[in-house]
């Protein structure tokens, strides 16, 4: 059974490796500060009694006040996983560090967060549209995505 | 005098009949050898995750059969274990048991379209992929038995399946069991000593055990590289942890290696089919869950299991509400995408379609 590390123990841990990089912690996951995410998930990366080197899924959620973006981390030697969430603020352009150069997994999930929430991956070798195309106008997965029917945004075609 | 080429870059698919859907790989090369590959997709995007948000949470079990519409039973426990955490819903035995059976059966199935269309990739046009789908259609017979579906079978639910399964199904199950040892020998004796296969497909494509991992990559994929990591053995959902089955490995993580996992693989879903005919117990097919629910507010839940292709999670969010607020759908296929050009880099332009092919993608759950 895979063990889920306990949030507060955790950040007790991750405050000890990186100070000043807790947000706050709940028995689940621990949150962690953006500008502090990558120095984090390097930490977990590298660490002996974490070993986190799979990246089983990056997910980002509209909180409409701000973007929360959970990665849930694993362990096959020790069979332990963990969840990093980083919360994320603003509506225009809000920016994390980040991780494909940890995780080669990040890649195509950051580019989708990128292409469907609107987050943009500091960092990132090339952050383009994933699943939709370039031109297209909006991020389709935010709450506050338009209803109605969108100008017509297919560069060539129409 | 020695010939000067000039890398070319060509772009494969997006209509191409191997590409095994909508799919383009854009694809440098260097003469014959490939240079650089980038996978462009979202062809199939349907927006299966924003669809969930404005569905409640039983409804939403019929987009999960059109991600991955070749193993659309695994689809359904993955989401039904993540709204089974959310919500606090303990499924019944016999439930559990049924679920499980339909998941192997799809393994199997899938495996099957899996090794069947590799070697249509390889140039056996046609024949070894009807050997494949004939035992493929006994399976989806037998689904169409449990639910009346055979492809989007919308089988499960939280708490359960939705119907017991009829009589006439166990005893068509046995006869099965029965065929099928022979049928896989049949099928291993015809592919794994053929020399074409052999030629083509052993050191081709090779992935190291470490960049697997790097890239998140799971499944048969992963397995083939050494890496034994198998959710069912790992992080047991339903009622595996009362199963004895084993997890095949490779050696080289090469087009062989994953071919033979997937046979190995079958060979294991079989065995587990049948503890489980032994083992199940009379009992409701579900348990008593509302067609409407709301799980409390504030809930998140990470559901994932062993899908054919590798590991299927939904991260789902409730707001209180009768619909999922957020559903993540982590999809394996696409994420073994991530490590495509690693594969494919170094080897010859007629390698490409076979190592495509043996990542064994679907591109309805790539794209979603």
């Amino acid at each position: 059974m895979t063990a889920w590390l306990d949030g507060v123990e955790l950040a007790r841990g991750i405050e000890e490796a990186v100070p000043g990089s807790v947000e706050s912690s709940n028995a689940t996951a621990v949150w962690v500060r953006p500008e502090r995410l990558h120095d984090v998930a390097a930490r977990l990366k590298q660490a002996e009694a974490w070993d986190f080197e799979y990246l089983n899924a990056i997910t980002a959620v509209d909180y409409v006040e701000y973007f929360e973006v959970i990665y849930h981390l694993t362990s096959m030697r020790i069979n332990q996983a963990c969840i990093i969430k980083v919360k994320c603020w603003g509506r225009d352009e809000p920016s994390l560090p980040s991780v494909v150069d940890l995780w080669q997994g990040a890649d195509l999930q950051e580019r989708e967060i990128y292409d469907l929430m609107g987050v943009v991956f500091t960092g990132h070798p090339s952050l383009r549209r994933l699943l939709l195309w370039e031109g297209y106008i909006g991020h389709p997965l935010r709450r506050d995505y338009l209803e109605e029917p969108l100008p017509y945004s297919w560069p060539h075609g129409g | 005098m020695a010939t000067r080429t000039e890398p070319i870059t060509v772009n494969i698919g997006p209509q191409h009949p191997s590409t095994h859907g909508v799919f383009r790989m854009r694809v440098t090369f260097d003469g014959e050898d490939i240079l650089n590959v980038e996978p462009v997709f979202g062809y199939l995007h349907r927006g299966s995750e924003k669809l969930a948000e404005e569905r409640n949470y039983t409804q939403v079990i019929t987009l999960t059969d059109r991600l991955d519409y070749v193993a659309s039973q695994t689809n359904n426990q993955a989401y039904c274990i993540a709204v089974e955490k959310l919500a606090g819903i303990q499924p019944t035995e016999r439930g559990m048991y049924l679920r499980v059976i339909a998941a192997e059966l799809q393994r199997i199935a899938s495996h099957l379209v899996a090794t069947g269309f590799l070697l249509q990739d390889l140039g056996a046009f046609a024949t070894p992929l009807m050997y494949c789908f004939r035992e493929r259609e006994r399976i989806l017979e037998m689904f169409e038995m449990l639910c009346g579906a055979r492809i989007t079978v919308s089988y499960m639910r939280p708490g359960g399946v939705f119907q017991d399964a009829p009589e006439d199904f166990w005893p068509a199950l046995t006869t099965f069991l029965e065929d099928m040892p022979g049928y896989l020998d049949e099928l291993d004796m015809l592919l794994t000593g053929n020399e074409i296969i052999v030629g083509r497909t052993f050191d081709v494509g090779v992935l190291k055990p470490e960049i697997a991992i790097n890239g998140s990559v799971s499944g048969p994929i992963l397995r083939s590289t050494g890496v034994r990591w198998d959710i069912r053995k790992a992080d047991p959902y339903d009622i595996y942890d009362r199963i004895e089955f084993d997890v095949p490995i490779g050696t080289r993580g090469d087009n062989w290696d994953r071919y033979k996992v997937r046979l190995e693989e079958m060979r294991q879903s079989l065995r587990i089919v049948e503890q489980c005919v032994a083992q199940i117990p009379e009992g409701p097919a579900r348990a008593e869950v509302p067609f409407v629910f709301r799980p409390p507010a504030g809930a998140e839940a990470y559901g994932r299991v062993e899908a054919p292709k590798g590991e299927l999670g939904f991260y789902l969010v409730s707001d209180g509400t009768i619909a999922p607020y957020r559903c993540k759908i982590r999809s394996p296929s696409m994420i073994n995408l991530s490590v495509l050009s690693d594969i494919l880099v170094g080897y010859k332009l007629a390698d490409l379609i076979v190592t495509f092919g043996s990542t064994d993608i679907n591109m309805g759950e790539v794209d979603r």
